[in-house]
C-alpha cells in the first residue's frame, strides 16, 4: 500500500477513535435518561421533587436527598476551598520549582487514595470523635463535610495552581517594580487576574463533592431527612442510588435512575460552568504586546504553532 | 481606599507579608500532615496482618479470616481489561488531536467530551455499566462488564496524559523524520510515539491506580459476592479489593482485616503514583 493511502486510512481510523469519548458520553446520557426519564412523566414532577421517599408506596420525592447533597457539599467547600487555595498559593507563588516538584505529587497522592479508605478513616476516627465531643450519633453532615473537604483538596489545588500559573509573569514584575511586597502582589494582582480560574477550581471541587458516593455513605448516616444541624444524619443523592440499587426493582429502580439523571444534570451544569470560567480567564489574561516585548507565554504559543503538523 | 490606607498604617506591608507567610505555610503543613496521618494510621495498623498467606489464601468466615487471593486476582484482571480497552481509544484520540488535526471546532468538541467524561461521577458510570453491560447486553455481574465500565472511566486520564506526552516531543524530531522521506504515520509510529512512551506509560499507570481504588463503578458491574476461588472466565463475577474492603469496613466484619486490606490498597496507590511520577518527570526533563 502506498504510504499516502495508508496515511489517509490512518487519519480516518484515528478520527473514529477520537470520537469515542464523545460517543461514550452520549451513550451514558441516553441510557441513564431512558431508564430514569419515563418515571418522571409517570409519577409527575411534583411527586419526584417532594420530600417523601417511600418507594414501596409510590412516593419518590428526592428533595431530602437534594438537601443532603447540598449540605455536605457546602460544608466540604467551606473547609476545602480555603485550605486548597492557600496550598495552591504556596505551591504556585512561594516555593522553588524543586520544592514544587516534591510537594505537588504528594498532594496528588491524596487524589489517588481510594474513597473507601477515606470513608473508613471517617468511621474509625472522625465519627467516634464527633460522638464524644459534640454529641449526636457521629455519622452526620459534619463528618461528611470534613471527609469530602479533604477529598476535594487535590481538585481545588490542582486547578487553582493552573489558574495562578496562567497569570503572565509581567503582571507580577509590574507589581513588584511598583514597590509592592510579594503578598500584596499575590492578593491584589495575581489572585484577581486568576479569579475565574479559581472559580472553576471551586466549581469542579463542588462537582467532586456532589458526585462522591462511597465515602459519604460510610460517614453521613444516610437518614432520609432534611438536616437542621451539622450533627444531623443525612442521605445524599449518590448514597440513595448506591444504597438501594442492590435490591430495587420496577418503579423503585427507575426512581434511582431518575435520581441519577438529576445528579448527571447537576454535574454537567457544573462542568460546563467551570469550562466557561476557565476559557474566560484564558481569554482575559492573554496580553498582546508589541512583538519586541513578547513574553515567555507568547513564545510558548509560537512554538506550538510551529509544532502544528500542518505547518511542517 | 481610605480605610485601606488607614489599615496599612497599623499593619505595615512587611508585617502583612510575614503574617500571610505564616498562615499559608501553616495551612500547607496541615494539609501535608493530614495526608501523612491517613497513610501512617492505616499502614501502622494493617501492616502486621499483611503476610504472604494473606495475599495467597482464600477468605474464610465471610472475610473474618483467611486472605484476599480471589479479590486480588479479580482486581488485577478487571483493571487489566479496563486498561487494555482504554489505551487504544485514548492513545488514538491523543495522536489524532496532536498530529492529525488543527485546533478547531472538532478538537474543541473532542476535548469537551473528554473533559465532561472526566467529571462524570463514578456512581453514574456504575449505573450506566449496570444497564448497558449487565442487563442489556446480558453479561451479568462479570469481569467483562466491570472492565468495560472502568475502561470508559479511565479514558479521559489516558487521553490527557498521552496528549501531554506527545506534545512534549520536540517538533524537530518530526521534521527530521519527514525530511528523510517518512510518511506522517511512519514518523508518528517510529519517532514520536517511542519518544513519548514514558508519558503514555504514566497515563496508563494512573489509569491502573484509578481502577484499583474505584468502588462505586465496579460494585454494580463486576458484582460484590464473596468468592472463595479465583475467577476462571470473563463472565465470572468478582469482588475487587476495594469492594471487599468496603464490605469489611461498612458492615464491621473485621477491623483487623479491614486495616490490612486498606494497607494493600494504600501501598499499591503509593507505589503507582510514585512510579508514574518518576517516569513522567524523566520524560519532561529529557525535552526541557
Amino acid at each position: 500500500m502506498r504510504p499516502a493511502t495508508l496515511d489517509a486510512l490512518v487519519e480516518r481510523g484515528l478520527l473514529i477513535l477520537a470520537l469515542s469519548s464523545i460517543g461514550i458520553l452520549l451513550l451514558i446520557t441516553v441510557f441513564i435518561f431512558r431508564e430514569g426519564g419515563p418515571l418522571l412523566f409517570r409519577v409527575g414532577i411534583g411527586n419526584f421533587l417532594g420530600t417523601s421517599w417511600q418507594p414501596a408506596e409510590g412516593q419518590f420525592g428526592i428533595a431530602t436527598m437534594v438537601a443532603g447533597s447540598a449540605a455536605v457539599t457546602v460544608g466540604a467547600l467551606l473547609l476545602g476551598v480555603p485550605l486548597g487555595l492557600a496550598c495552591a498559593i504556596v505551591l504556585a507563588e512561594m516555593v522553588s520549582i524543586r520544592t514544587r516538584t516534591i510537594l505537588k505529587p504528594a498532594i496528588e497522592v491524596l487524589a489517588g487514595i481510594p474513597s473507601v479508605v477515606y470513608g473508613f478513616i471517617g468511621i474509625v476516627v472522625l465519627i467516634p470523635w464527633i460522638r464524644q465531643n459534640l454529641g449526636g450519633a457521629g455519622a452526620s453532615v459534619l463528618a461528611g463535610s470534613i471527609i469530602l473537604g479533604i477529598m476535594v483538596l487535590p481538585t481545588v489545588i490542582g486547578i487553582s495552581i493552573d489558574a495562578l500559573q496562567a497569570v503572565p509573569k509581567s503582571y507580577r514584575e509590574g507589581s513588584i517594580a511598583l514597590g509592592a511586597t510579594r503578598w500584596q502582589t499575590i492578593r491584589r494582582v495575581v489572585l484577581p487576574a486568576a479569579r475565574s480560574g479559581i472559580v472553576a477550581a471551586v466549581i469542579l471541587g463542588m462537582g467532586r463533592a456532589v458526585g462522591e458516593t462511597m465515602a459519604v455513605i460510610m460517614v453521613a448516616g444516610n437518614s432520609v431527612q432534611i438536616p437542621h444541624s451539622p450533627l444531623d444524619s443525612v442521605r445524599t443523592l449518590t448514597a440513595n442510588i448506591a444504597l438501594e440499587m442492590g435490591y430495587a426493582a420496577g418503579d423503585h429502580r427507575s426512581a434511582l435512575f431518575a435520581t441519577g439523571v438529576v445528579l448527571f444534570v447537576i454535574i454537567m451544569a457544573l462542568n460546563a460552568t467551570a469550562n466557561l470560567a476557565r476559557g474566560w480567564q484564558r481569554r482575559r489574561t492573554v496580553i498582546r504586546p508589541p512583538i519586541s516585548q513578547a513574553t515567555s507565554a507568547d513564545l510558548g504559543k509560537t512554538t506550538r504553532t510551529i509544532r502544528d503538523p500542518e505547518a511542517c | 481606599m481610605l480605610s485601606d490606607m488607614a489599615s496599612f498604617r497599623v499593619i505595615t506591608p512587611r508585617r502583612e507579608q510575614a503574617i500571610a507567610d505564616v498562615i499559608l505555610w501553616t495551612v500547607m503543613a496541615f494539609t501535608l500532615s493530614m495526608l501523612l496521618f491517613i497513610i501512617v494510621f492505616v499502614v501502622q495498623r494493617g501492616l502486621p496482618g499483611l503476610t504472604w498467606e494473606y495475599l495467597t489464601q482464600a477468605p474464610a468466615d465471610g472475610g473474618r479470616a483467611g486472605g484476599v487471593f480471589p479479590m486480588l486476582i479479580g482486581t488485577l484482571i478487571v483493571t487489566a481489561l479496563g486498561v487494555v480497552i482504554a489505551t487504544p481509544l485514548g492513545l488514538g484520540t491523543a495522536i489524532y488531536l496532536t498530529e492529525y488535526t488543527r485546533e478547531g471546532r472538532l478538537t474543541r468538541l473532542i476535548r469537551f467530551g473528554a473533559e465532561c467524561l472526566a467529571g462524570v461521577p463514578s456512581i453514574i458510570f456504575g449505573l450506566f455499566g449496570f444497564v448497558l453491560f449487565v442487563i442489556a447486553l446480558g453479561f451479568g455481574w462479570s469481569i467483562l462488564a466491570g472492565g468495560l465500565t472502568l475502561a470508559f472511566m479511565i479514558l479521559p486520564t489516558i487521553i490527557r496524559t498521552s496528549e501531554e506526552a506527545i506534545r512534549s516531543v520536540p517538533t524537530a524530531y518530526r521534521e527530521v523524520a519527514l525530511s528523510l522521506g517518512a510518511s506522517k504515520w511512519q514518523s508518528v509510529v517510529r519517532v514520536v510515539l517511542p519518544s513519548a512512551l514514558p508519558g503514555i506509560l504514566t497515563g496508563i499507570i494512573l489509569g491502573v491506580g484509578r481502577s484499583i481504588s474505584e468502588t462505586a463503578a465496579v460494585i454494580f458491574t463486576a458484582g460484590s459476592s464473596l468468592s472463595h476461588r479465583a475467577p476462571t472466565s470473563l463472565f465470572d463475577g468478582v469482588r475487587t479489593l476495594s469492594v471487599h474492603f468496603y464490605q469489611l469496613a461498612r458492615e464491621g466484619i473485621s477491623d483487623q482485616k479491614a486495616y490490612t486490606t486498606a494497607t494493600v490498597l494504600v501501598l499499591a496507590i503509593l507505589i503507582i503514583n510514585v512510579t508514574a511520577y518518576v517516569i513522567m518527570n524523566r520524560l519532561m526533563r529529557r525535552y526541557r
